[in-house]
């Protein structure tokens, strides 16, 4: 066999942890025991703003097995200054200190945890807790506050502000053949990962915690619990081995993280700490947005304005930001843009980054004007994106490392039949149903962040390899035991991951989609490295067959050292390693961005999305049948995951289009539908077919691996894509998102 | 109040437990908290994600919904007793191969919905097979996967079937 | 969750015993309670256990139609052969509810109980007059899309989530329930009730009352009837609007017309005087139009369900064509045909 068919990236592969998952023998936060545990259950207010007057806590105290009832009056303190409280991905602001005042800045927020002895009476006991409140005015109202709307002051760490001006866009559209505008509304959504939020803080001695938590990343929970309670970091291990989805909601550290440690620290004993389906809905969400977009093209419909001033919720403690309009000015070649984005103050918890955060929702108001546009041109709307085609990143000036969007496009529409689409809207009819084709862009950055990892190659032919990622569902446990094998030339089954602990190698948190490519290229550094010590090794051995190769000609294969022109010269990995009396072969690496490269070029993913929606014409039903989405992501390593991440985005944007919103009655400042009864994300019978299509992308420039990133490329789009074919279908167009069906009977 | 605890047996797994419950324990609650079974996920706490689902006496429920104490003498099986000595299900080895999860928080609800899926022989399309499925939300998205694994699990049962008969 | 008593009853007669007591609330399948029970909308003292009550069977009646046992299961009752025969609009209407495991538990006798799913009903921090009388209603100026349209009153806009009854409500069955004075059986348009002043009092039964038995009289519509469900995702949602409709055709005429409606009333919406309309009519969509426009006449929305007005005349029409034509809505077939 040649060497170069073994190739377990690229390869489709199942995932390491699948028999842990489907047996039940992955654990999650809740799901670790420890000798004596506390349950704690959150108190949580129910008004929107004001101060406590009292709270009533003697009725819960008399609950048998009740502990301890915290409240900002005997809670454990925490650190002073605001500083110790920011966790690496903190917006600007004053990050919300749980119990720490009288004060009441959103409903929900909680005011006491009550700890007991078992879950049942902890629950018992906090339904007696009650509070009288001196009332004060809120507002929740993005539509109220958006005439209010600010620029942030201070810039959140890692997402550009909307770039200057070019050109004059206002200007442009005044004069263009074809022009559009329009506003777009994308209502509040939330994350609802099913996990519950839960942390299960192990109290092992003085000052000292095993912290089970569900987190994106166990070294920024760690830090943020080092910082707040002032322990040192090798007394606080965090672990979060299985994360039952996140999707951006566990980036930060929440309530029960604090909760959990705070009463562990002033007990001294074990304690868990799980927040209810209800409480997730005050614990950070995708704000609302509203966008206002115009549009303008000639008469070969060319883009000749592009205006998008976007306005998005945030709370009254933070100013949580995202990069909502920057895509306007990049997604198509355009020589008048003015893009603005500003905040507005409401009542409610911070916002906090949700799958694709900016883009999901900015590239969909984008891509359904863009729509709008080309119908106005009578221009198909394929057609109007391919003459549009961005070769540079015109916000910036840079350079693409790759952009295989053309191919997209193509296999896509292929793969829809988008011939089939008709010009005129609400002119194709099957029984009581319109159908309608539609498509979007999407966009997401690739980036690569800074990460270390360790390679451990052990003489029984294994090897290990460890950084502190998560797995929060997007296959990073697999792909990581795949990028080792790889590397050393093992089998996967030969490869051991370790990630989900704080005690591993440095890694940003997971998110952002940029896991793959930092973590990933951290693993194959090590790896190197170990094979480079492999080598320094095999050639000292006497009557070494490789004693006078240089590394380059060498090849790792079937637990072998071999010469790649002749595989049958070389040594076993645990001959070389006896030999030298090695017990292991350790590595630890870092990747890092290449700063050079960024100052000429940029990194993304794109996609192209289709959609074929049915829509009952009296009742308003959608359904969609089928949904491509194909996307240029660079290298891919595990097709079988990354597929999966990818269904996931579209399912997810599927939500957008149809069913997510927050409902908040504005007088009480008051989320109503905080359960899954209420709050529809998709169900089985929603979802039919979804294609996803990978074209065929090299880029040398992005990552070490070539490796794009894919977790939230499959959302940006869709929500478009959807309500373009709508509109297509049924000549309405579905401004206000979620497109239920009340919107399509009275619209 | 001051309640006794209700002495009640439940099979689970195959495995006998006397226990005393209170009478406010969830199943959910007593499986995961008392008998250590945390492979029944809790997504809700209401009956609103299947994430909890099992099977009681061979019909799957939401046993965040259900009083232990009023299930006393039940035969339950969870997604930990799925897989005999050792050998998966069916269902769960389609699981792996369809990539029918991803953070898995909702498979254990999955596969014990599907396998009282497969077990009442009521679906016979694709559509059946999603409708019948519903009652389990995926946040991640699987869905399609799932019922690809379905799928094949139940063609494969079908086949089984008629090569018996 | 609260603490409570717990008592198992082993008859009918220990159970209605003990429902006598106050603060006592019968439990079945739970699906329902121990839900409310968990958002402490409901706070029991004492809890009797009726799971082991023989009521568990669906009997032939002497004078025709069927007696289900208040103890048969959404699921059971469903795929039950004589339903899925004699009453095929019952069957797919249980299953157009639900999911199949809330159906494997949830009872018959539970459904007819369930309580509505109003948001501010559900949420205890809000002021809610089916919880607490006299407290107000939120849900009127406030979220209200998936409120009543029809009966509604100024204390309260909720509406009964059920799908069965709504079928049950078009088969005319009854309730069989039985109290310290003994047995009694309550027409199915007198089991619930709209909320008046009183909106906390869901049905008609006093409380130290059980539910027994549903009966269903003889029925035979052929193929045509129909359930159909409209909502906000295509399964696992409660009605926005929901028709069973059930029409007795002969040489191509009406003959006779029931049709109830879900999701637009605090219960099973029916007008027999508007029914009347059907009857010795052509079973087109002009008489079609003219029926839902009657049935509607009356109706008030709240502002957000504005919507459910004109869905509810749209879905009735489609369900009536549906029910003429013979072709009921297949519950895992998302096309509306």
């Amino acid at each position: 066999m040649e060497a170069a068919d073994i190739h377990h990236i690229g390869n489709p592969t199942n995932r390491v942890d699948g028999r842990l998952k489907v047996t039940g023998a992955a654990r999650y936060a809740a799901e670790y025991e420890a000798p004596g545990l506390l349950h704690g259950v959150i108190v949580s207010a129910s008004v929107a703003a004001g101060r406590i007057v009292s709270l009533k806590t003697e009725r819960a105290l008399s609950v048998p097995g009740v502990v301890e009832i915290f409240t900002h009056e005997n809670c454990g303190s925490g650190a002073w200054l605001d500083r110790n409280w920011k966790d690496e991905v903190a917006p600007p602001g004053h990050p919300f200190r749980p119990l720490h005042s009288d004060r009441i800045l959103f409903d929900g927020q909680p005011i006491a945890l009550v700890v007991a002895e078992t879950l049942e009476a902890a629950r018992d006991a906090a339904s007696l807790v009650t509070a009288a409140y001196e009332v004060g005015q809120h507002c929740t109202e993005l539509e109220v506050k958006r005439s209010q709307a600010y620029e942030p002051p201070e810039k959140r760490s890692g997402i550009p502000p909307p770039p200057e001006p070019r050109g004059k866009a206002e200007d442009a559209f005044e004069r263009a053949r074809h022009r559009i505008s329009a506003d777009y509304r994308i209502r509040a959504e939330h994350h609802n990962p099913m996990e519950l939020f839960a942390t299960t803080c192990v109290y092992e001695g003085k000052d000292k915690l095993t912290i089970y938590e569900k987190t994106q990343g166990s070294q920024n929970s760690q830090g943020y619990v080092t910082s707040v309670f002032g322990l040192k970091t090798k007394n606080v291990r965090v672990i979060n081995h299985y994360v039952g989805g996140a999707f951006g909601s566990a980036l930060r550290p929440q309530q029960q993280l604090f909760f959990a440690v705070m009463a562990s620290l002033e007990l001294k004993r074990s304690v868990r700490v799980v927040l209810t389906r209800s409480q997730m809905f005050y614990i950070g969400y995708r704000p609302e947005t509203r966008h206002a977009i115009s549009l303008a093209a000639d008469n070969e419909g060319r883009l000749t304005s592009i205006i998008h001033d976007a306005v998005a919720a945030t709370s009254h403690y933070e100013d949580y930001q995202e990069s909502l309009v920057n895509w306007s000015g990049m997604m198509y070649h355009c020589d008048n843009v003015k893009l603005s984005y500003g905040l507005a103050k409401l009542n409610t918890a911070t916002p906090c980054d949700m799958r694709a955060p900016g883009a999901a929702v900015g590239v969909t108001a984008l891509e359904c004007a863009i729509d709008e546009l080309a119908h106005a041109a009578g221009i198909d709307p394929l057609e109007f994106r391919k003459r549009n085609f961005a070769t540079l990143d015109e916000n910036t000036g840079k350079q693409f490392t790759s952009k295989a969007l053309g191919a997209c496009y193509e296999q896509g529409a292929a793969s829809i039949g988008w011939e089939r689409r008709s010009a005129e809207p609400g002119a194709v009819r099957d029984g009581h149903e319109l159908v309608g084709l539609g498509m979007a862009t999407g966009m997401w950055e690739a980036a690569l962040m800074k990460a270390s990892a360790e390679a451990k190659l052990t003489p029984d032919g294994r090897l290990q390899v460890s950084t502190a990622a998560s797995d929060i569902g997007t296959g990073t446990w697999t792909i990581l035991a795949q990028i080792g094998a790889d590397a050393l030339g093992l089998p996967v089954g030969a490869v051991t991951p370790l990630i989900g602990d704080s005690s591993l190698s440095a890694s940003p948190v997971e998110g952002g989609s940029w896991t793959a490519a930092s973590n990933g290229s951290a693993v194959l550094a090590a790896c190197e490295a170990v094979k480079q010590t492999v080598f320094k090794h095999a050639r000292k051995m006497a009557n070494s067959p490789l004693a006078a190769a240089s590394f380059d000609e060498v090849v790792f294969l079937g637990g072998r050292i071999a010469l790649r022109t002749d595989p049958d010269r070389g040594l076993s990995l645990a001959e070389v390693m006896h030999a030298s009396d090695l017990r292991e072969i350790k590595a630890s690496r870092k990747a890092a961005p290449k700063l050079l490269q960024m100052r000429k070029y940029v990194s993304y993913t794109h996609s192209a999305v289709f959609a074929e929606v049915r829509v009952d014409r009296d009742l308003g039903i959608v359904r969609i049948p089928k949904i491509v989405c194909a996307v240029a992501a660079g290298k891919i390593i595990n097709p079988k995951t990354a597929r999966s991440q990818i269904l996931g985005g579209v399912v997810m944007g599927i939500g957008m289009a149809l069913h997510e919103e927050a409902m908040t009655d504005h007088r009480l400042g008051k989320i109503m539908n905080h359960n899954f009864a209420e709050y529809h994300i998709p169900a089985h019978a929603d979802i039919a077919d979804i294609k996803v299509i990978f074209v065929d992308e090299q880029d040398d420039k992005v990552s070490p691996l070539g490796v794009k990133g894919l977790g939230e490329i499959g959302i940006v789009g869709t929500a478009a894509a959807v309500a373009n074919a709508i509109f297509n279908a049924t000549g309405k167009r579905g401004r206000d998102f979620p497109i239920t069906l009340d919107k399509i009977i009275s619209g | 109040m001051d309640t006794p605890k209700i002495e009640i047996a439940l099979t689970v797994n195959g495995a006998r437990h006397d226990i005393a419950v209170a009478p406010w324990e969830t199943l959910l609650d007593v499986l995961r908290e008392r008998l250590h079974l945390t492979g029944s996920k809790k997504g809700c706490d209401q009956g609103q994600c299947g994430a909890c689902t099992v099977l009681v006496d061979g019909e799957r429920i939401n046993s965040c919904l259900a009083l232990a104490v009023s299930r006393d003498g039940a035969a339950i099986t969870t997604v930990e007793g799925l897989a005999e000595g050792g050998e998966l299900h069916p269902l769960q080895a389609a699981f792996i191969e369809h990539d029918a999860f991803q953070c898995g928080y909702c498979t254990p609800g999955q596969l014990c919905s599907g396998v009282a899926l497969l077990h009442e022989g009521r679906a016979q399309t694709r559509e059946d097979i999603r409708e019948l499925m519903s009652g389990n939300l995926c946040r991640c998205g699987a869905y399609t996967n799932i019922a690809d694994a379905i799928e094949t699990a139940l063609n494969r049962q079908n086949a089984g079937r008629e090569a018996a008969e | 969750m609260i603490r409570f008593d717990y008592v198992r009853a082993n008859s009918v007669a220990e159970a209605v015993t003990a429902l006598s007591s106050p603060g006592t609330r019968a439990l079945a399948g739970g699906t329902n309670l121990v839900d409310l029970m968990k958002y402490d909308v409901m706070k029991p003292r004492r809890v009797v256990d009726i799971n082991r009550l023989p009521l568990k069977d669906i009997s032939e009646r002497d004078s025709g139609g069927l007696r289900i046992g208040a103890l048969v299961t959404n699921s059971a009752l469903a795929w039950d052969a004589r339903i899925a025969k004699r009453y095929p609009l019952l069957a797919s209407a249980i299953l157009a509810g639900a999911s199949p495991q809330l159906r494997n538990a949830a009872t018959t006798g539970g459904n007819l109980l369930q309580r509505t799913r109003c948001y501010y009903f559900y949420d205890t921090s809000t002021p809610c007059n089916k919880r607490d009388r006299g407290a107000g209603c939120s849900a009127i100026g406030g979220i209200n899309r998936i409120h009543a349209v029809l009966g509604a009153s100024d204390s309260c806009i909720a509406v009964h989530p059920s799908d069965m009854c709504v079928a049950l409500a078009a088969l005319d069955a009854e309730v069989e329930v039985e109290g310290p004075q003994g047995v009694r059986t309550i027409t199915f348009p007198e089991f619930h009730r709209l909320p008046a002043d009183d909106p906390q009092q869901d049905n008609t039964m006093r409380a130290d009352e059980l539910i027994t038995a549903v009966i269903l009289p003889p029925a035979d519509f052929g193929r045509n009837h129909t359930y159909l469900k409209v909502r906000d995702r295509l399964s696992y949602a409660f009605a926005l609007v929901s028709v069973a409709a059930a029409l007795e055709m002969r040489d191509g005429i009406v003959r006779d017309a029931r049709v109830a409606l879900g999701g637009v009333a605090h219960k099973p919406w029916r007008d027999k005087e508007a029914e009347g309309l059907l009857k010795g009519e052509r079973p087109d969509e002009t008489t079609f139009r003219a029926f839902a426009e009657r049935l509607m006449r009356d109706a008030k929305g709240q502002g957000q369900n504005d919507f459910k007005i004109e869905l509810a005349r749209r879905t009735i029409l489609r369900a009536l064509m549906q029910a003429a034509a013979g072709t009921p809505q297949n519950q895992s077939d998302k096309v509306i045909r």
